[in-house]
């Protein structure tokens, strides 16, 4: 037993359960995540039950478990879709009250823009009262009808984004200019130039409204009729279905193409029903960009300060109380960076630049409200002691003997930091911007006081000058799980909708992370350090 | 047990015309005197080596010479040194110009994490200097000069990390010399290198002094023995012998510098 404890065997064995089982949280995290998360856009069956009670209904089964006090007793959850109908997405049911299971081939799954999904059958297809196509036509009259509406649909969007969206733009822009005109006292003839072009924009506002009312009673007219089973046939406006098909009728390939297509919907649409379906782009394009200003901000900042700390402050008592205080900065929770952000950013600076900037247009606020520019200036207060610390460290570990070559040469000791300093400690410099865009990726308390909302549709990047929009609220990954999974009306539809989310928040951080690491080996084996 | 005098003496041989002139040198680190009122003359276009054991100050002095002491903080320095005439500790001297007369090279090498043509080419372009072909032409000499040419003229583009340690040290040296100094200072230049690489730099140093004046701290007496012109032994911060290498190892004049060169101390 001696000779055991003293061939340090135990200590091994400890050291290596301790990573191993680190190894097993983190592996334990991703498979969790993923499983639940990447089922979720796969069109399995529809299945008819009919109950003992006479009930039937078209549902896709999620789940089984055990009664619980009932062994050996099982029960199923069912999505049995149509809310509108049954007021809940998903339903519990006894495997002992089911009486038959089948699966219809001619079963279908209509995914619509409200309501969630239908299920049902496809009886006809009708156009303002015309029936054009029925019993075995109407899926391809649906297909057509579908072509029909969304050839509408792109071009009620492009009214709306361009041409809708620069009058819109414009009369804003005349209503401040006519503020502006009268606080500034302007005599009266200039109040009713202005008036009068604002009254020529709204008559072209009104022309452009109606055109849009006209394709959209259009793109309307279409009318799908589905039988749904026990009941009678339920109309369904065509431009409404995102989707339509009949999963039981489909093979794998076709299934696996379209669980593409809902994966690349997920990632380059727009949310729909309060977030829990559609797509996340937004959520995701807004982590993404405020990552990036987040990086642009805080690393010249920080590496500055490391410098001053490094390379010019005497070596002193003050010196070492600054670095124990940043250090310190590091562990003060997130939430409070955040306080710090509205108070200072948005109230303090951003009121300010309303006043001086965008007067016109107060009260309400321009800068002066939560905006991707504070949240990413939080966050970059938030991360500077890291990239402090960071950038410390590897300008220690570059040898003294650099710094004298460089100085020995006659350089000035700015082109000793700028040639051969910094260039020597950018390996390290770009672990610390890896480290803080990791915490600030997965940042989500400071977000939701200075900038993040549940729903943004407009990007903080748009083809509207000026094209960025720093001043714009934005959707981010780590808000729109907790959005989704706590704050949803429809919880049982949203959860798998927040495995997907985090493990898009996983990659995102993941890519982030590896294109930083990659950056750094490349510049590693550009400035290696000398031998010895 | 050696014989130490109580009384420091000092025996310096007249030198003309010398490029570096030190008067009453004495330095301090913060209230530790590691130099104390050394005075010497510096031989032009000679290899003028400074010798004595470890913490003798040979190194503090050559640092004085360019006024490396400088980063240092808590150093406090008396006396007059001369570069050319000028007093290289004037108020109104310009220490960056002083490094650009003053070459060094160090005992670690310390090539820049750059390429070999720009590493040569650093000591120009922090000058200002811009012009391609001045560049080309410094870089070659400086390699040349360095003997460092004919093993690097067609990788000049490639990292300079990747040399071998006696590459390195000699293209350090090539880089001193590119920006065409006075004086080339050298700081145990061979101690890390092994003795293949000792012997390349040393025959550099032989080719050298025809047109710079060198001044080299050396650990290795048969190193200043086969180099150096005149050769200045240090004890204690102080300048105990300076002569004719030859001088200074066969018949010194001190009855220390005897027991120190013969290898009976340090």
């Amino acid at each position: 037993m001696r000779g055991f404890l003293r061939s340090g065997e135990p200590f091994i064995w400890l050291a290596g359960s301790a990573l191993a089982l680190c190894l097993v949280m983190i592996g334990g995290l991703v498979v969790v995540v993923v499983v639940n998360g990447l089922g979720f856009f796969w069109p399995s069956d529809l299945e008819r039950l009919e109950l003992a009670d006479g009930q039937v209904l078209l549902a896709r089964t999620v789940d089984r478990q055990e009664i619980p006090g009932q062994p050996g007793a099982f029960r199923v959850q069912a999505k049995v879709g149509n809310r509108d109908l049954y007021g809940l997405d998903f339903r519990w049911i006894d495997e002992a009250a089911i009486a038959r299971r089948e699966r219809p081939a001619a079963a279908a799954v209509f995914e619509r823009l409200e309501w969630g999904d239908a299920h049902g059958y496809l009886r006809r297809v009708e156009r303002a009262g015309v029936t054009l196509g029925q019993g075995g036509r109407a899926w391809e009259a649906l297909h057509r009808a579908r072509t029909e509406t969304a050839a509408l649909q792109e071009r009620i969007e492009a009214l709306e984004a361009g041409e809708l969206g620069a009058v819109n733009a414009e009369i804003e822009a005349l209503r401040l200019e006519r503020r502006r005109l009268e606080m500034s006292g302007a005599p009266a003839e200039a109040l009713a130039e202005v008036d009068g072009r604002r009254d020529h924009l709204w008559e072209r506002y009104e022309e452009l409204a109606a055109e849009l009312a006209g394709l959209r009673d259009r793109s309307e007219r279409y009318v799908a009729f589905l039988q749904i089973d026990g009941g009678a046939e339920r109309p369904l406006k065509v431009a409404h279905v995102v989707r339509a098909y009949r999963p039981n009728d489909m093979g794998p390939a076709a299934k696996t193409g379209l669980y593409a297509e809902k994966v690349w919907e997920f990632l380059a649409g727009e949310p729909r029903e309060s977030n829990t379906e559609g797509g996340i782009f937004p959520a995701l394009f807004g982590t993404v960009m405020m990552v990036l200003l987040m990086t642009l901000a805080v690393v010249p900042f920080g590496v500055l300060a490391a410098l001053y700390l490094r390379e010019y402050a005497r070596q002193g008592l003050l010196v070492r109380a600054v670095r124990i205080a940043v250090n310190n900065l590091a562990g003060v929770p997130s939430i409070v960076f955040g306080m710090f952000g509205l108070g200072f950013f948005v109230y303090g600076v951003g009121g300010t630049i309303d006043r001086i900037f965008y007067p016109e247009s107060l009260p309400t606020p321009t800068f002066g409200t939560g905006g991707i520019l504070w949240a990413s200036l939080t966050l970059a207060l938030l991360t500077l002691p890291v990239v402090i610390v960071a950038t410390e460290e590897a300008l220690a570990s570059v040898p003294m003997g650099l710094r004298e070559g460089s100085l020995a040469l006659g350089s000035t000791k700015l082109q000793m930091i700028w040639r051969v300093l910094l260039p020597s400690a950018l390996p390290g410099i770009l672990t610390g911007v890896i480290l803080a865009t990791a915490r600030g990726a997965g940042e989500v308390a400071p977000l939701m006081i200075t900038g993040v909302v549940k729903l943004a549709p407009d990007l903080p990047l748009d083809g509207i000058f000026p094209f960025l929009h720093l001043e714009r609220k934005f959707m981010h990954l780590g808000f729109h799980i907790y959005d989704v999974g706590f704050q949803s009306p429809n919880v049982e539809a949203a959860r798998p909708m927040v495995y997907t989310t985090t493990f898009l928040l996983l990659v995102v951080v993941l890519i982030l992370n590896l294109t930083a690491i990659v950056v750094r080996g490349r510049l590693r084996k550009r400035y290696a350090m000398t031998a010895f | 047990m050696p014989r130490i005098p109580e009384i420091p003496e000092t025996a310096t041989v007249a030198i003309d015309s010398p490029v570096v002139t030190v008067r009453d040198l004495s330095l301090h680190y913060g209230s530790t005197q590691a130099l104390f009122d050394v005075g010497l003359d510096v031989p032009e276009r000679q290899v003028t080596a400074l010798i004595g054991p470890s913490g003798c100050g040979k190194s503090t002095l050559l640092r004085c010479l360019n006024r490396l002491n400088d980063l240092i903080d808590g150093v406090t320095i008396s006396g007059r040194v001369t570069l050319q005439g000028d007093d290289i500790y004037h108020p109104a001297y310009d220490v960056i110009e002083l490094r650009r007369r003053v070459g060094m090279v160090f005992q670690k090498s310390n090539p820049f994490p750059k390429s070999i043509y720009e590493n040569v080419a650093y000591g120009l372009r922090i000058a200002g200097e811009t012009d391609r072909r001045v560049l080309d032409e410094a870089v070659e000499g400086g390699l040349r000069s360095a003997a460092l040419w004919d093993e690097v003229k067609d990788r000049l583009q490639e990292s300079a990390i990747d040399l071998s340690g006696g590459q390195q040290q000699r293209l350090c040296i090539a880089r001193a010399l590119a920006v065409s100094p006075s004086v080339v200072l050298m700081d145990e230049p061979c101690s890390a290198l092994d003795p293949t690489a000792t012997s390349r730099v040393e025959e550099t140093i032989a080719e050298l002094k025809e047109r710079y004046t060198i001044v080299i701290v050396t650990h290795n007496m048969q190193q200043a023995s086969r180099v150096s012109d005149y050769t200045a032994f240090f004890y204690l911060g102080r300048l105990v012998e300076m002569d004719h290498t030859e001088r200074v190892f066969t018949n010194p004049r001190l009855r220390q510098t005897e027991d120190y060169v013969s290898g009976r101390f340090g």
